[in-house]
């Protein structure tokens, strides 16, 4: 195992983590594909797409940790650059409808035809190409939020402030999106995809591919966050959260850095979103709802802030809860996700995982053995 | 140029360039003076904090200043530092850095330290990592991200860790070291930045007699090889470091000298030791 690979996956926690995640994104599709439908080991595509769809969850609690976490910027737009991501895989889903919609216009999405499109608007040119689509999947996101980050970081907005607009740009987008003549579709979005890279989208096979490639992303996703926090950059990042104008005065652009961190987080959130919505099928303006954002701030919370594997697997947890209660308790389901904030606020400041995980520095003075130097610590001066 | 020049140079630029390191050296101090400080004045919504300040700092020098409350200590540090811009005057490090013209990082990186009165180190970081984060150098997200510390660097680290006395402590959290560990860890991190000029605000605040003798020797340790110019309130302490004292009040200097004569100033003795006997 090469230095850089110890670094990254010796860790306890993370070595398991990716272990189960593995694990999930093997035995799942198996299980799903090997034995008959009705034996009592097949697992319905629907138990998959869940599983796929609470994968790009994660992803997406991992971004949101490495701004929130490990950065300090409480984002509540974060759900943003997932519609976005989503939207643009949607395009392409939609331009992949190509004749056979309801009607059967060659080149325009039904919805145009509905509305008295006469052509293609001209934002929606290149996306019957896979490779422009998913270009754009974390182009359009990190576009968006390196222009927002610009003038946040650079008028130094933070704190509290910093999460109200980012909880207005969502909302903002919102209402651009429901709007018909914004060209996606308006309230309706997009839905009844067929084909993705000429595979139909509800076959079995293709509904596997979009889950390893969740899988896949997920593990890719969480090793770049990994690789950042444990990188010098991870450290001056984490000094910035616990204090700014300190770092600042170090010499440090905290700008730059807030920036560049922000823009990554969003393209990762992009990426999330692009690999939701072929598997839940749809993709409408509700994706944008500031309470999205909020929710996805909250499964970081329980799972555990600046635990990238906390993050997911409050991720996890949180959207496991809400499948139960939405179908069998649904009106109690909003208590239950307000309780649970302020149980763990209160009484969990590492979340759940920060349970089961011990004090990585431990907070006592050094015994009479030496202290092990860890790991992850390159800069560490030979002895 | 070639390609990958191009290339690297765009990287640079978009990941927030200014390594400093093409820049010609600044605070050109041949002339025997590292700080010149000249007629600054500064208001806050009528109150006027600095009154045309003067004041010079020779190269290797230790300084005190002292004042009262109010007598703009503290934004005359702000002022060196970039943190508040003043409505008039001047202040150049040495005779080449404008520093009225710089922002706060690059006065930092142009060799200006400053240790504020609280102990502001990263208390979820280690000593090390804490001293690895001041640590001078290229300080761009991309170099951050892919490069580790050079070895020159990592000796500098140990060799402020012995400076400051932290070498047993180095792989504690900075959170719970004790007040005086803080402060001297925090010298450490200025020490980190190879300051030519060091501001150190109130340096022994709250530290027991032990921590305030040994704050003492690691001060004049520091003269000779930087500038170090101390804010303190703390009189006993201010003796037994100081060379040349500057007392300031109402914004501007009120007298000059060693210790003994500013004690004996009849100026000094009305507006601050006068007041400090009541």
């Amino acid at each position: 195992m090469g230095p850089l690979l110890k670094n990254l996956v010796g860790e306890r926690g993370t070595a398991v983590f990716l272990a189960i995640v593995v694990c999930i994104g093997v035995i799942v599709p198996v299980l799903h594909l090997v034995p008959e439908p009705g034996s009592a080991l097949h697992l319905s595509g629907y138990t998959m797409t869940l599983i796929g769809k609470y994968m790009t969850y994660a992803l997406l609690a991992v971004a949101v940790d490495l701004v929130w976490g490990y950065c300090g910027i409480l984002s509540l737009g974060h759900a943003a650059f997932f519609a976005l991501g989503g939207y643009a895989m949607g395009m392409y889903l939609m331009r992949q409808i190509g004749p056979r919609g309801v009607y059967g216009d060659p080149v325009l999405p039904d919805f145009m035809v509905f509305l008295n499109y006469k052509e293609l608007p001209w934002f929606w040119h290149g996306f019957d190409m896979f490779w422009f689509a998913m270009l754009m999947v974390a182009v359009v996101p990190g576009v968006l939020a390196f222009v927002f980050g610009w003038f946040a970081f650079r008028s130094r907005v933070t704190g509290v402030y910093l999460s109200i607009i980012t909880q207005a740009l969502t909302y903002a987008l919102m209402l651009a999106f429901f709007r018909n003549d914004m060209g996606f579709g308006g309230n309706n979005g997009m839905t009844d995809f067929k084909d993705i890279l000429g595979a139909a989208i509800n076959a079995p096979q293709t509904r596997v591919a979009l889950f390893v490639a969740s899988a896949v992303a997920l593990i890719l996703g969480y090793l770049a966050c990994r690789y950042i926090t444990l990188s010098r950059a991870g450290r001056v990042v984490q000094a910035i959260r616990d204090s700014e104008s300190r770092t600042r005065f170090i010499g440090y652009r905290v700008e730059s850095y807030k920036l560049w961190i922000f823009t990554f987080s969003a393209v990762l959130a992009g990426i999330a979103g692009a690999l939701y919505v072929p598997q839940v099928g749809i993709i409408n303006p509700s994706e944008f709802q500031p309470i999205n954002s909020i929710e996805v701030v909250i499964w970081v919370a329980v799972g555990g802030r600046g635990m990238l594997y906390g993050a997911a697997a409050g991720a996890l947890l949180v959207n496991y809860a809400k499948t139960y209660f939405t179908a069998a308790l649904p009106e109690y389901w909003l208590y239950a996700l307000g309780l649970l904030f302020i149980v763990v606020t209160l009484f969990l400041p590492r979340g759940v995982v920060g349970l089961i995980v011990k004090e990585k520095e431990s907070a006592r003075p050094p015994t009479s053995t030496p202290p092990t130097p860890t790991p992850h610590k390159p800069e560490a001066v030979p002895a | 140029m070639n390609a990958a020049q191009v290339v690297k140079q765009g990287w640079q630029k978009v990941f927030g360039a200014g390594t400093g390191s093409d820049r010609p050296m600044p605070g050109d101090a041949s002339h025997g003076t590292i700080l010149y400080v000249e007629d600054i004045s500064v208001s806050f919504d009528g109150f006027r904090a600095l009154n045309k300040l003067t004041l010079y700092i020779d190269v290797g020098e230790l300084r005190c200043i002292i004042g009262p409350n109010g007598a703009g200590k503290t934004t005359m540090m702000d002022v060196i530092t970039g943190k508040t811009r003043p409505d008039s005057g001047s202040a150049w490090f040495g005779t080449t850095t404008d520093l009225l013209t710089l922002t706060e990082p690059e006065i930092a990186e142009a060799g200006i330290g400053r240790k504020f009165q609280k102990p502001t180190v990263f208390e979820h970081h280690s000593v090390l990592q804490n001293l690895a984060l001041a640590a001078a150098g290229n300080k761009t997200l991309w170099h951050t991200l892919f490069k580790k510390l050079s070895p020159a660097q990592s000796a500098r680290i140990d060799e402020v860790l012995v400076t400051v006395g932290l070498k047993d402590e180095r792989n504690l959290r900075a959170g719970i070291l004790s007040h005086g560990q803080k402060q001297w860890l925090e010298i450490g991190m200025l020490l980190m930045q190879d300051p030519r000029l060091l501001l150190v605000d109130e340096p022994v605040a709250g530290m027991t007699p032990q921590e305030v003798e040994r704050t003492a020797e690691l001060l004049l340790s520091l003269a000779g090889k930087h500038s170090v110019v101390v804010v303190e309130h703390d009189m006993e302490f201010v003796r037994s470091i100081a060379r040349t004292v500057t007392v300031l009040h109402e914004g501007s200097v009120l007298a000059e000298g060693s210790m003994d004569a500013v004690q004996n100033d009849p100026k000094v003795i009305e507006v601050y030791l006068g007041e400090a006997q009541k």
